[in-house]
């Protein structure tokens, strides 16, 4: 796995289903600073114009993969709404020459940033691509990789360098390399089939992960993204379960009397943190996954779910109706002092916290429109990002930058005609909705971490 | 034998619901075996049909309505002539909620129809219970009429 005739300054190895990638730094990186400062805020409304020609290979197959890796890094970095991609039918020069040495007058006169180069080596079912991104006004290389894996693993090292991309311009880590979990759906709502599903964050990748022999609901994704927390009909008792990714094997995990739901992982991911209900209540329990041992967090006669924890573990916001309504509440992780942080207008459900830890999203219920917005832990700073006949159940991706959610569209007639159940995107400062395209209709989404 | 004619009467109808192209939705336990003789007592049917199988709540409340307490006192004393049977109630809400909460408000809606049961005497080891929230709604549009129909608690003979 070494790689002759580089001196290895840095090596990270990318372990995930299908085999290993291993990323190398190339000697020439100077690891230069960007000498324009950009960051997330200032991309939002003077995106990054960067050429992203195809990567340049010796043969029909690398120049193939090559030009697909070139789209798949593009449309990352389009899709984020921080990036412009450069229009390709204005390159000057070609991929081949400028993967052996750009030009940079002719990517400046296009009005070029950033640019990257590749080379693409295809030897079998082993791909070796490197990759360097270079700051066109001070000419300078910002960064150089290389990057060996599986053929297969194509997309993988595609999502990779874009992370690298966002992050060494942006200076904030990525969030391309992750997948989506969510509920795919099909048949008329009355006798509706939902199975889980993943795919790449871009849609990519896609397979179902229950044959829709049992309704599944509100996955969730384990830290280390190879486990998914979710609730079953299996046998037509609603349950929480855990869904191995790498061998398929389910197991119940919330089965104390009653039903279990709105599953959330401890950040630590040793314990569950769910919902009961045992009588007509509904209570906050977290559930050990080793020894399965149940502590009940909060109590009383009112619907308390959708709890989730704060990054640090230390605090759960989650939803009850406790003071009347539906409102949202912050009580520590061993379930005390709970207090309301929501007041604005309307019902507020399906709390999550950022990754980051500076922001709570929700859902908002109010004059009739949902609506999908964030608000700060302490409740202050409330902004409503998307609203709408119906939307819910924000997900934050891994760097905080951008939530996916669902949205519906009402029936227009008694028989249901016209509804629709789809996923949508959006950054959290409310700009660039984008609908994420599955299969079928869809619901609850949930993204990874980062799988590197 | 009596169950083998009927068998083959279900049948019939059935063959005739796809001759005629429409779709009675067999599944849904609509009274597809129902003869001239009227439902066979004790079953889903005779429940529909001589009792009434759902009760109905206001938005966001899961406390039997006044209007609707009767038709559970009918079927505790129904539940009373059969003591074979056992059921299970289906709690549901309508779609202008999350799917979370009305899951938790459906089992809640669950309950409290259990509750009428058990105080109109039937044994509450006969009586199951479970959510379905949002996600099953009985009528499909999207405005007043349908959701006042999905804010309910349905019987369903097990």
């Amino acid at each position: 796995m070494t790689l002759p005739g580089f001196g290895i300054s840095r090596r990270h190895v990318f372990a995930g289903a299908g085999g290993s990638i291993v990323a190398s730094l190339l000697p020439e990186a100077v690891l230069a600073q960007p000498t324009t400062v950009i960051d997330v805020t200032r991309a939002r409304t003077d995106p990054v114009p960067i050429a992203v020609p195809d990567m340049a290979g010796a043969g029909p197959d690398a120049q193939r993969m090559g030009r697909q890796i070139a789209q798949v890094i593009q449309a990352n970095l389009r899709n984020s709404g921080l990036f412009r991609p450069v229009d390709r039918q204005a390159f000057i020069q070609t991929p081949e020459a400028a993967a052996a040495t750009p030009r940079f007058q002719d990517w400046r006169v296009i009005g070029a940033q950033a640019l990257t180069t590749g080379r693409v080596e295809a030897s079998g079912d082993r791909l070796r691509v490197e990759f360097r991104l270079w700051d066109v006004l001070p000419e300078q290389q910002l960064q150089g990789t290389a990057f060996t894996a599986p053929a297969a693993q194509w997309r993988r090292i595609a999502h990779l360098i874009s992370d690298v991309i966002y992050e060494r311009l942006l200076g904030e880590k990525g969030y391309f390399d992750t997948q989506i979990v969510y509920i795919a759906e099909s048949g008329p709502r009355d006798r509706r089939t939902r199975r889980m599903a993943m795919m790449d964050q871009d849609g990519e990748n896609h397979r179902f992960l229950t044959d829709g022999s049992f309704q599944a609901l509100t996955p969730r994704f384990h830290p280390t993204a190879r486990q998914v927390a979710f609730m079953s009909y299996f046998r037509n008792e609603p349950r929480v379960y855990l869904f191995n990714l790498d061998s398929g094997q389910q197991q119940v995990l919330g089965s104390f009397g009653g039903m279990t739901f709105s599953p959330r992982f401890h950040p630590d991911g040793r314990s569950v943190v769910l919902s009961a209900s045992r009588g007509g209540d509904a209570n906050i329990y977290s559930v050990d996954i080793g020894s399965r041992r149940e502590r009940q967090l909060t109590s009383g006669g009112s619907l308390d779910v959708s709890p989730c924890y704060s990054p640090d573990g230390t605090q759960i916001v989650f939803n009850s109706d406790r003071g009347g309504d539906q409102q949202l509440y912050v009580m520590s992780a061993d379930g005390g002092g709970a207090r309301r942080i929501s007041f604005g207008n309307g019902r507020y459900a399906t709390p999550v916290w950022s990754p980051r830890g500076d922001l709570i999203a929700f859902t908002r219920i109010s004059g009739g429109q949902f609506g999908i917005g964030v608000m700060r832990p302490d409740g202050s700073g409330e902004r409503i990002l998307s609203e709408g006949w119906a939307m819910e159940g924000p997900t934050f991706a891994p760097n905080g930058r951008v939530l996916a959610f669902y949205r519906e569209t009402p029936a227009r007639d008694a028989r249901g005609g016209g509804y629709s159940s789809t996923l949508s995107q959006i950054d959290i400062a409310g700009f660039n909705e984008r609908r994420m395209v599955t299969p079928t209709d869809a619901s609850d989404p949930a993204w990874s971490p980062l799988l590197s | 034998m009596n169950i083998k004619l009927l068998g083959a009467l279900a049948a019939l109808t059935l063959l005739g619901a796809c001759g005629s192209g429409t779709d009675t939705a067999g599944a849904a336990g609509g009274g597809a075996a129902t003869t001239a003789s009227g439902p066979r007592p004790g079953s889903q049917e005779d429940l529909v049909a001589n009792v009434g199988d759902r009760v109905l709540f206001d938005t966001d409340r899961s406390s039997v309505r006044a209007d609707q307490r009767a038709i559970l006192e009918r079927q505790a004393a129904w539940l009373g002539r059969y003591p074979q049977v056992q059921v299970a109630v289906e709690g549901h809400a309508d779609e202008r909620g999350t799917r979370e909460y009305n899951l938790a408000l459906g089992q809640r809606r669950a309950n409290a129809a259990r509750d009428v049961l058990v105080a109109g005497g039937v044994a509450s080891a006969r009586i199951a219970t479970i959510s379905y929230g949002k996600d099953r709604p009985a009528a499909l549009g999207s405005d007043e009429t349908a959701w006042a129909q999905n804010r309910r608690a349905v019987t369903v003979v097990r």
